[in-house]
């Protein structure tokens, strides 16, 4: 029965992936608390689960270390093989390995790796306990299979789907046996049908058929060949069906198997074919089924979801439009049906926008192997903390966020944290704290990486600038605590002294800073010197749709994200003084820099008018005042990317299509100046 | 039966043997570029000026709800503009999941060219330089330049 997996195989990479995921989380546990059964039990069944989809697949090579693994895992269950850390090293090695050919997968469509080394250690592991192992492993036989002869595997012929699973668990706790039974009908038989019937009937006397092949409907209309398989849960002994089957004529057993529930696989992949069998089962025990039933969810492409939140965006556009032209005519009733429309339009957008939210443990979650790795190769001892995992953000921002992260995790623990000497030198904890925080306020999400360490050595950076000629003596002695600080996000820029693998190339927090702005967000950091460093990253909600507030240069529009607005005002040009060469003006007792926009984007012309307005932004906690000629007004804009040829170009965050149909630009503020 | 295979077969071939391409004038030079990439054709759409990129990025502008690059080829190679106004066209070309469109003086006509009729470039006299360029056609006592856009566009 060979299908064609093909368009199975994204949703075998995004199960393999969240699998591979627990099981580093689950292996961490458990290497923390050795005596921790349920991480335990967890790994093995995600090990086992990934083993039968990867089978499936036909991905040999992963569902052959698995298998040795999950040898190695049911003797650390069984607690025939004591948890030590060679031998959760070990895993980790397997599940890296893993990670690696599941790579190799999703970018040739094939993986195919030698794991002959891995699989090596296993078996050492192994028969290091060869006596006890072996006794083990017969137990786990017996289970599996009470075999009457035939060859075929009910792995391939049946698909079981968790619900059926879940049913199949609870019958096994309820003393019920599970059977896997293929019955061949006589060559001259005339009426298939009845005999399959006759077949169901007896074994139904004391259990219950779950699944058969072909579907009971077509063994029902006699569309079948000459034998069928199905799967039984009874309380009978396998004996007893073989007596009772032996009985009907015309047929004949090829085999009787009794089945392990624990190696079934779910594959929801194959709900479809048994959809019409699985509301069989429930008749025998209605109310433990029900009780059973999962959450659904259904897994969807980002791409419809990005074309849904297009279709919305087009909606709040036109619907804007109608409000321009329910303002102007004035007409009551077609008011009202605008104020519908546009209640109806607002719970649509934030509807579609909960869709795309995703928890942002999907990142976190591969953080603490990573830490508990880099502890060990720096030689330091760290505590890692990760508050607010399930904070959701847009599912855009969540594929973009992690490598930043993992610079900022990497820096803390690299450069942030002392080593153990220095901490109980200062008569801290030896062991080092980090923090990884993600939390909402407002309309954004902030996410913090804090250290307890020696906080920023803002000497140490000034040198380096001076060093490396970003800055001269003079100005260096004039540099507050906080711009020296900044110096750190300059391009180019490391302050580790020894250059390790972990951090310090010169690609450092610029390049964390440059993908941060690249989402729309902000990044910002606190450091007290010898009590640690907290870096804060800023992100918006969303970043699909935004209110704007829209202003105008000579004859070009364009639109300000509300999100970095503070407040306007209009000004007339003697209220401008010069200090220094620079425009400024006085705004409630402050000095508020002023840059004209258009001077900013070269607008052709030049401002002919005495008032203007002044709109002031915020930029890194730094207002700033920036000149335009009219302000036309607030918006709900739908962001749409400028594309690949014109991306990145620094002050525009993408444009907009009008109302009216004109294309304009919304402006970054964070990269604009 | 037979028959329809070898039909079918002729068909393919001659299809393999010639493309299609849409003509059109920069300059005093006519140029071509292969009709599959094709998107659309347009007249001169409001354009939105980007500021701070590429001299030789004329602006941006919506084509159904799409944000479209347009890109001025005369800018790009120096080329002088001819002809009218109204006789200008946006051409929009879709490679894979990059739309981009080129200014063009006029866009003469849609022609089969014979794969044997394009030489590959050696020397080529045109404004646009040869790395440029995927092709030459002669097509009656026309010389039609096949550009190479995608190239055009990755620097």
């Amino acid at each position: 029965m060979k299908m064609d997996m093909s368009q199975y195989l994204d949703v075998f990479l995004e199960e393999s992936k969240e699998h591979l995921g627990s099981l580093n989380q689950c292996l961490l546990e458990l290497e923390k608390d050795s005596g921790n059964i349920d991480a335990l039990n967890e790994i093995f069944r995600a090990a086992h689960t990934l083993k039968g989809m990867s089978s499936t697949m036909g991905f040999d090579d992963v569902a052959d270390l698995t298998h040795h693994m999950e040898n190695v895992l049911s003797d650390l269950k069984e607690g025939v093989l004591p948890v030590n850390s060679s031998v959760i090293d070990t895993i980790f090695q397997c599940f890296d390995r893993l990670q690696m050919i599941i790579d190799k997968i999703e970018v040739n469509g094939s993986g195919t790796m030698d794991n002959t080394d891995l699989i090596n250690i296993l078996e050492n592991i192994k028969t290091g306990n060869f006596e006890a192992a072996a006794t083990v492993e017969q137990e786990i036989s017996t289970l599996t299979s009470i075999s009457t002869g035939g060859d075929s595997s009910y792995q391939d012929s049946f698909a079981f789907n968790e619900y059926d699973i879940t049913v199949l668990k609870e019958a096994v706790s309820r003393n019920f046996k599970i059977y896997n039974i293929k019955v061949a009908i006589d060559q001259g038989c005339l009426m298939k049908s009845v005999r399959a019937f006759m077949v169901f009937k007896a074994v139904e006397e004391d259990g219950e058929v779950i699944k058969s092949l072909p579907s009971a409907q077509d063994l029902d209309e006699g569309k079948f060949k000459s034998n069928f398989e199905i799967f039984v849960i009874s309380t009978a002994t396998a004996q007893d069906l073989e007596k009772r089957l032996g009985n009907i004529s015309e047929t004949s057993i090829l085999y009787i198997q009794e089945i392990n529930v624990e190696s079934l696989n779910a594959q929801s992949n194959s709900r479809r074919n048994s959809d019409d069998n699985s509301s069989k089962p429930s008749s025998n025990n209605p109310d433990s089924s029900r009780s059973h039933k999962v959450k659904h969810t259904v897994r969807v492409d980002i791409d419809r979801l990005d074309n849904l939140m297009n279709l919305v965006g087009e909606l709040v556009m036109h619907k804007g439009r109608l409000e321009q032209i329910g303002f102007s005519n004035n007409i009551d009733e077609l008011n009202e049906t605008i104020e519908q429309i546009d209640r109806i339009s607002t719970d649509l957008q934030s509807v579609v926008m909960k869709v795309r939210m995703v928890p942002i443990e999907q990142v976190f979650n591969r953080f603490p192997r990573m830490v508990r790795d880099l502890a060990r190769d720096l030689n330091k001892e760290v505590e890692f903390l990760i508050e607010g995992r399930e904070t959701e953000l847009d599912r855009t921002v969540i594929d973009e966020i992690g490598d930043p992260l993992v610079h900022l995790l990497r820096n803390a623990i690299d450069h942030g944290l002392e080593s153990s000497q220095e901490r109980l030198r200062k008569g801290k904890l030896q062991k080092g704290t980090v923090i990884l925080r993600a939390r909402h306020e407002g309309n954004n999400v902030y996410i913090e990486v804090e250290d307890d360490g020696g906080g920023i050595d803002t000497d140490e950076i000034i040198t380096k600038a001076v060093d490396k000629g970003i800055l001269t003596t003079r100005e260096a002695e004039q540099l507050s605590r906080e711009e020296a600080i900044e110096l750190l996000f300059n391009p180019g820029f490391s302050t580790a002294n020894n250059i390790t693998d972990i951090s310090g190339r010169g690609v450092g927090l610029d390049v964390v800073k440059t993908k941060i702005e690249s989402l729309s967000g902000e990044i910002f950091v606190d450091s007290k010197p010898g009590q640690g460093t907290r870096f804060r990253i800023k992100l918006p909600l969303t970043l699909a749709i935004i209110q704007a507030l829209m202003v105008s240069v000579q004859d070009e529009i364009y639109a300000i994200p509300l999100s970095s607005v503070d407040e306007t005002t209009m000004i007339t040009t003697s209220d401008i003084k010069m200090v220094q060469n620079q425009e400024v003006i006085m705004l409630r007792g402050s000095v508020l820099p002023l840059y004209r926009l258009g001077d900013l984007l070269s607008v052709p012309g030049q401002s002919q008018v005495d008032d203007m307005y002044v709109v002031v932004v915020r930029k890194a906690e730094r207002q700033i005042g920036l000149v335009v000629d009219i302000l036309i007004g607030q918006q709900e804009i739908v962001i749409k990317s400028l594309g690949r040829l014109l991306g990145g170009i620094p002050g525009l965050a993408g444009a907009i299509v009008a109302g009216d149909g004109h294309v304009r630009l919304i402006l970054d503020i964070t990269t604009l100046f | 039966m037979e028959e329809t295979v070898n039909l079918y077969y002729q068909g393919s071939y001659s299809q393999d043997n010639e493309i299609q391409v849409v003509a059109f004038n920069l300059g005093k030079e006519e140029y071509a570029v292969d009709i599959l990439n094709v998107q659309d054709i347009n007249r001169l759409l409001d354009i939105t000026r980007v500021p701070r990129s590429e001299s030789y990025i004329e602006g941006i502008v919506n084509l159904r709800g799409n944000i479209i690059p347009i890109i001025n080829l005369h800018k790009r190679f120096n080329l002088q503009s001819e002809g009218n106004e109204e006789d200008k066209r946006i051409i929009v070309f879709q490679f894979n999941d990059l739309k981009v469109g080129i200014i063009v003086d006029e866009v003469s006509e849609v022609l089969h060219l014979k794969k044997e009729d394009i030489e590959e470039t050696g020397k080529v006299y045109s404004s646009i330089n040869a790395e440029h360029i995927k092709g030459i056609a002669k097509v009656n006592n026309r010389l039609l330049i096949l550009l190479d856009l995608l190239k055009i566009m990755e620097q």
